[in-house]
């Protein structure tokens, strides 16, 4: 594609938005005083502001970028990462999960762990987390900055370096607070830059209909029935007649329940959003409260996908086609800014994908200061200093988990298959966590070696279905079939990494229980309260207003993703 | 210690909108082309100014109020 120049708006949008960001973090440097402070925002976070900041966290430009790119490759399929993943699953975590996360005072999930099972589970979800957030911080880095040299033509290094010491600076200054106010900011900014795209878009395709339309050859041409672009179920019955190759058990299990649950329950990343919460009625909201905004995304991150695929089939070559003659999905967002955005809207375009970029990576930052921080230094390596020590320690950690960061996306360049497989290695060490947290959290006879050693077995059990099955049309190596015989052939990579979710959940599921069951139990009814359900006292609400109650409001939550599943059947 | 969050936010979008507003007034016709002859600079520049300022209103409201009381603290 042809590079863009920027004009002088542009500029001046994007450094107005810098200005705003760094003054936020300069106006909060006072509110930091202590280690609480710092890493949980003193827990003083407003639930409109915790649940804003839940969203925008996990809104990095991996996501923006991410789900277009599969709008474009699967249509409305995508759509069930949200309406079938995320959604339950945030009203699960804000309903039943966040009385004990918050009621236990915890500091973080790895915390959660140790006081529910022992120092080794612990250990290992510290451990896992810590690596993962700096890789994954380092991987988006990366990618941002090849897409601003692609279509900007800026060097590399300079969006780097740039991009690294402008989130160091805020979450330096403010800690998690500066984080989470500059990801409310940054969470209008993606929606009020990127919406003007999608209704330009729109307007010229015809609306929905006209869109519908011009995506049906898209959809014939492939060999699928004529609307598996723009309709979310109705082709789910069998993996042949969709473009994700997966069918719908696999894809409410795998994706819906393991993964999506996995995720929204269990990470720290989003999780430590909702323990900043300022009261317990606050947490729980703050899921419920994000989930509203989060049912409606695919509207700005997946429907500009379908807009890209759609006029590049019908009006000839939009986006740029490969050698294999498949076209580069990945650009479909960047090639439709500058298609539709003239100078000033192309620089709120764009300043809105660098503060996607930035929320998702003060994300993995703070959740990292705090896990490295807490849950690793002042666990095993200089326990019991005063609170201004750790303090301190947090601050270094901010500046070497970016420093950690600028090195990973450095080692993505030299080495991209590494890369491949480390995010391979935590999709196995992921998949089973979110069965040790259910039966942890619902059944009081979980022992701290069921937890762990369930970990491994489900672990294992992911490496070991991947190695041993392949998708369609893939060589055996990082996509599967690296133990030697392949048992099985999934239509699609996707099919095959749902169904490696559901055996890791099912073996940590059983393992637990089973290891569980011969193993002593440890922790009596008193130290389990609190963290086990029935052990906790029901949290009473019914003095409050329905809309301020979880369970109503999960309610409400979960008939609007239904209307949505039936709008878009 | 903290302030108001509305305040920033409506503070930066009435600056973009300003900016957009008055470039989309003072800018060329032909960089339109490509947004299907709508000048989107003009229009979304207002609907950003509209945004910033009701933010900016509920943060003054907020001000003279006080905190919205949280209900019971558990």
């Amino acid at each position: 594609m042809s590079q863009v120049q920027l004009g002088a708006i542009d500029y001046a949008i994007l450094i107005v938005y810098f200005a705003f960001v760094l003054g936020i973090g300069w106006v909060l440097r006072r509110s930091v005083r202590n280690s609480e402070d710092f890493f949980l925002s003193g827990r003083a976070i407003p639930a409109w502001i915790a649940g804003l900041a839940f969203l925008s966290a996990n809104l990095g430009a991996q996501e923006v970028i991410g789900m277009a790119a599969s709008g474009a490759k699967y249509g409305i399929l995508t759509s069930h990462f949200y309406w079938v993943g995320a959604i339950p699953a945030m009203v699960f975590v804000g309903v039943f999960m966040m009385p004990f996360y918050y009621g236990s005072r915890a500091r973080s999930v790895p915390e959660y762990l140790r006081l529910r099972f022992d120092e080794k589970t612990r250990g290992l979800n510290a451990m896992t987390f810590a690596l993962m957030t700096v890789f994954s911080s380092g991987i988006s880095m990366y990618a941002l900055a090849k897409l601003l040299e692609l279509i900007l033509g800026w060097s590399f290094h300079f969006s780097v370096v740039v991009s690294a010491i402008i989130v160091l600076a805020y979450i330096f200054l403010g800690g998690l607070t500066s984080a989470i106010y500059n990801e409310v900011l940054q969470f209008f900014l993606i929606v009020l830059g990127f919406l003007p795209l999608v209704l330009i878009g729109l307007k010229d395709i015809g609306g929905w209909n006209g869109l519908t339309a011009a995506l049906v050859p898209v959809a014939t041409d492939a060999g699928y029935p004529a609307g598996a672009w723009t309709h979310s179920w109705r082709y789910l019955g069998s993996a042949g007649t969709n473009p994700m190759g997966v069918e719908w058990f696999g894809m409410v299990m795998g994706l819906g329940f393991v993964l999506s649950f996995g995720y929204w329950c269990t990470d720290f990343l989003v999780v430590q959003r909702a323990m900043a919460a300022e009261s317990m009625s606050a947490a729980r909201r703050t899921p419920l409260l994000a989930a509203v905004p989060k049912m409606l995304f695919p509207a700005l991150v997946i429907l500009p996908g379908m807009i890209a695929i759609a006029l590049h089939h019908g009006r000839g070559g939009l986006l740029p086609v490969g050698a294999d003659g498949t076209p580069n999905y990945n650009l479909a967002v960047p090639t439709l800014l500058a298609h539709y955005l003239p100078p000033g809207l192309l620089g709120l375009g764009l300043t809105a994908l660098m503060a996607s970029f930035m929320s998702g990576m003060a994300g993995n930052v703070t959740a990292f200061n705090a896990v490295w921080t807490y849950d690793i230094y002042q666990s095993y390596i200089r326990p019991g200093q005063p609170d201004r020590h750790y303090l301190r320690m947090g601050h270094a950690a901010t500046v070497f988990g970016i420093v950690a960061s600028v090195a990973a996306a450095y080692a993505t360049t030299r080495f991209n298959n590494i890369m491949d497989m480390l995010q391979l290695v935590f999709a196995f060490v992921n998949a089973p966590l979110f069965a040790t947290f259910l039966l942890g959290m619902f059944w009081r006879r979980a022992t701290g070696h069921g937890a762990f050693f369930g970990l491994l077995a489900g672990t294992a059990a992911a490496a070991l279905h991947h190695g041993l099955t392949l998708p369609h049309g893939s060589a055996p190596g990082l996509k599967g079939g690296f133990l030697g015989s392949v048992l099985q052939i999934y239509p699609s990579e996707m099919a095959q990494n749902f169904w490696t979710a559901i055996v890791a959940w099912t073996t940590c599921f059983v393992a637990t229980i089973v290891i569980s069951l011969l193993t002593e139990r440890r922790k009596s009814d008193a130290e389990l309260t609190g963290l086990v359900y029935s052990l906790t006292p029901k949290v009473r609400d019914d003095d409050q207003a329905w809309y301020r109650r979880p369970g109503p409001l999960g309610a409400v939550v979960l008939g609007m993703a239904l209307v949505l599943n039936l709008l878009f059947w | 210690m903290s302030f108001d969050l509305r305040l920033p936010i409506g503070l930066m979008f009435s600056v973009f909108g300003v900016l957009l507003t008055v470039f989309g007034l003072v800018s060329d016709r032909a960089i339109y082309q490509r947004s299907l002859g709508i000048n989107v600079n003009l229009w979304w520049g207002l609907v950003l100014v509209v945004f910033g300022v009701v933010m900016l209103g509920l943060a003054m409201r907020g001000r003279r109020v006080g905190p919205p009381r949280e209900g019971v603290r558990l």
